[in-house]
């Protein structure tokens, strides 16, 4: 049992400070554009048109049944070869930056779930009310059912960002430089794994912690105003 | 496009003899075993868990509850790490030897895996249990049931046919989250999936073939448990919730 | 038999049981009413322990409630229990419903304790249904199994909480009847319920509860006769109307 030095820490806190900021990017960047995307899957998935509620039905499914580890690996290697069928030209794409993307797709599958049976939640007479008013379809789902989705739904879908949140830390299976990333590089450097990876345990802990207080504290307040 | 397509790769030999697809049906195996020891024990852990949330006693709740706070709130592939790099050195020496040289990793990772699904589990067995009215509890100890006997004959029961249907995703989530286990050294099927790509570049073709397979175990998972859920499907009610009524 | 002395029970500043007391010879009938949260539910869970009170005590055939070194589970096996919402256990057959307790409690055999709970079932009009579920009998079948389920126990004397309550009209009787046979075969029996006909049948001593406290507790003819307390004669009024 070696003795704790927590030295490590303090010398290395910028890179992991920044490997944290790399961290909460690629979370809110992947939540907002997980949210739009999956709001228009849900849409398509409960659209008359049979082809598109096929395709958003496929799209979910499939990328709630794959491991995450798999598809940022996957996205990493094959976005260079799709970008190169669209401009003909090698771009190359570093695993920080095909990270955003792959989180923001993949999480859209899991939003589109939330934002579903958010739309589900809504009655039928409020898209009835709104067609009563003179909004076409488009203009009653802006104005009357997805706000009242949404806000039903606010706390799965922060339950859900803090999951994502969690789940960058699986960058590491393409080398990026995340939270976890950065500490498993200093320890491959330094050989401290007791004292760096204890840190990040309780570094996610008490962020995640606290996050998840504040998300139970909102649903009781929604729960009161419903 | 000008990716060259190669579906007989997966028949060539590799470095150790085996070929590619048997790399593959290897990862398959650990995958299978990692996910199903890994369930079993959070299966056992989680609903202890979930059943000390529900009782009276303070202590048990707060353990209870402390267990899911910490476990639901560390990633996965971090709580592996603790697992392997850093019990190891907080056990007695011996222990830790122990540990890091004779048990195998395998079991490692199905303690790591399983604790971390535990928590999971014990969110459904605990809010399967509260959904019970409380008058199914009252009944069994007016029968001269101890409040252990009435989880065991009562409770429990109703309350697992309650929540299968989201322990089903749970036992398909445990089969996705295997895959982090590659990264403390379980030859599973997405370390073989990364190592033939390293290989053979035939990116697509390996993509293909190990989401399919993915899909596969989850849809396996998916009919079994469906098959459960008809077995043990209760004559005479329609939606299972409130007993008795 | 069952002997309540000075019972209160409370949450922080709020009183449910006010000194409460009253006993139930063997063979006594003794039906318990009064408005909602007159606290009759409560006081009668209070005799097997389903709900903890404050001060007071409580004896069962001579054992103390409420004491230290009482086990609950033997107690409890003793005193048979009949609940407003049946409760019959949903995933077993009516036939594991009647011997699971025998079994698991009172360590009979298996077959004896089947034979025993077809006996019972017999006896309250529904051998028929043995290897059905609760969800498929209705209420006031399950009722009468949940009856059958308590006497196979061999209880030393009955708790009825409302056992018609949540039953529709035409179900009411059939209920009755079953507690009406039993009362008239000598079993110790305390009911709450608002069903004066049946009190007016069998029971001994109606007792009358209006806010945690017992108002009143007379003989049957003095209770319906001539209550001495005005809430009780409101009471009376109110449920006689109909």
């Amino acid at each position: 049992m070696g003795d704790f030095d927590f030295s490590v820490i303090a010398e290395n806190w910028a890179f992991l400070a920044e490997g944290l900021r790399y961290t909460v990017q690629v979370t809110l960047v992947a939540m907002t554009g997980g949210i739009v995307l999956g709001t228009a899957l849900a849409l398509m998935r409960l659209s008359s048109n049979r082809l598109l509620r096929r395709f958003a039905a496929a799209y979910i499914n499939i990328f709630r049944s794959v491991p995450l580890v798999q598809v940022i690996l996957a996205f990493y290697l094959i976005l260079p070869l799709v970008l190169r069928l669209v401009t003909g030209q090698m771009i190359p794409v570093g695993a920080d930056t095909s990270a955003y993307l792959t989180f923001m797709v993949f999480e859209a599958a899991y939003y589109a779930e939330i934002m579903r049976s958010g739309i589900q939640s809504v009655p039928r007479g409020q898209v009835g009310a709104g067609y009563a008013l003179g909004f076409t379809y488009a203009q009653s789902m802006r104005y009357v059912v997805l706000p009242q989705a949404f806000r039903n739904m606010l706390p799965v879908l922060l339950t859900q960002t803090i999951v994502l949140f969690q789940d960058v830390s699986l960058v590491y299976a393409i080398g990026a430089t995340d939270f976890f990333g950065a500490a498993d590089k200093i320890t491959q450097r330094d050989l401290r794994p007791v004292e760096m990876y204890t840190t990040v345990a309780v570094v996610y802990f008490l962020i995640c912690f606290a996050l998840s207080r504040l998300v139970k504290r909102l649903q009781t307040r929604i729960a009161i105003i419903r | 496009m000008n990716y060259h397509w190669n579906w007989q790769f997966f028949l060539q030999q590799t470095d150790d003899g085996l070929r590619y697809y048997e790399w593959i049906l290897s990862g398959l195996g650990w995958t299978t075993l990692v996910s199903l020891g890994a369930l079993a024990l959070a299966l056992v852990v989680g609903s202890a868990l979930g059943v000390m949330r529900t009782t009276e006693r303070r202590a048990l709740v707060l353990i209870g509850d402390s267990y899911v706070d910490l476990f639901r709130n560390i990633p996965l592939i971090v709580q592996l790490f603790l697992w392997f790099f850093v019990v190891p050195e907080l056990l007695p020496e011996v222990l830790g030897m122990w540990v890091k040289q004779q048990l195998p990793y395998v079991a490692t990772a199905i303690v790591g895996l399983g604790l971390y699904t535990a928590a999971r589990i014990a969110e459904q067995v605990k809010s399967g249990i509260q959904s019970l009215s409380r008058g199914q509890r009252n009944a069994g100890l007016a029968l001269g049931f101890t409040e252990w006997q009435t989880y065991r004959f009562v409770r429990l029961p109703m309350a697992y046919r309650i929540v299968l249907p989201a322990l089903t995703s749970e036992a398909m989530n445990v089969f996705k989250n295997s895959s982090v286990t590659y990264a403390v050294g379980m030859l599973e099927l997405y370390f073989q999936y990364k190592q033939i790509i390293e290989k053979t570049s035939q990116v697509l073709e390996i993509t293909l073939v190990v989401t399919l397979l993915y899909v596969v175990l989850a849809f396996t998972m998916n009919r079994l448990l469906g098959w459960v859920e008809r077995r043990t499907r209760v004559p005479g009610l329609i939606a299972a919730g409130q007993g008795g009524h | 038999m069952i002997e309540i002395n000075n019972v209160s029970k409370w949450y922080d500043d709020f009183r449910v049981l006010t000194e409460c007391t009253t006993r139930v010879a063997a063979g006594e009938v003794v039906v318990v009413c009064g408005p909602s949260g007159s606290g009759k539910s409560t006081l009668i869970k209070c005799v097997n322990a389903l709900e903890p009170f404050n001060e007071g005590s409580i004896t069962v055939d001579g054992t103390s409630v409420g004491a230290r070194g009482t086990s609950l589970p033997k107690l409890r096996a003793r005193v048979g229990m009949v609940f407003q919402h049946f409760e019959l256990f949903p995933h077993m057959s009516i036939t594991d419903n009647l011997a699971i307790a025998q079994i698991k409690v009172l360590g009979r055999g298996r077959d004896e304790a089947r034979q025993k709970g077809l006996a019972l079932l017999d006896r309250v009009g529904l051998k028929a249904h043995a290897d059905k579920f609760p969800g498929q009998l209705s209420g006031g079948q399950q009722q009468r199994v949940a009856i059958a389920r308590a006497l196979a126990m061999d209880p030393i004397c009955m708790l009825f909480d409302e056992p018609t309550s949540a039953l529709d009209p035409e179900m009411i009787n059939e209920v009755l009847d079953v507690m009406v046979e039993l009362a008239q075969e000598g079993m110790t029996m305390m009911c709450v319920t608002h069903e004066m006909g049946f009190a007016r049948k069998v029971a001994s001593r109606v007792i009358f509860m209006d806010h945690g406290h017992i108002v009143e507790d007379d003989d049957k003819d003095a209770f319906f006769g001539n209550p001495h307390s005005e809430r009780a004669r409101q009471f009376l009024d109110k449920i006689l109307q109909h």
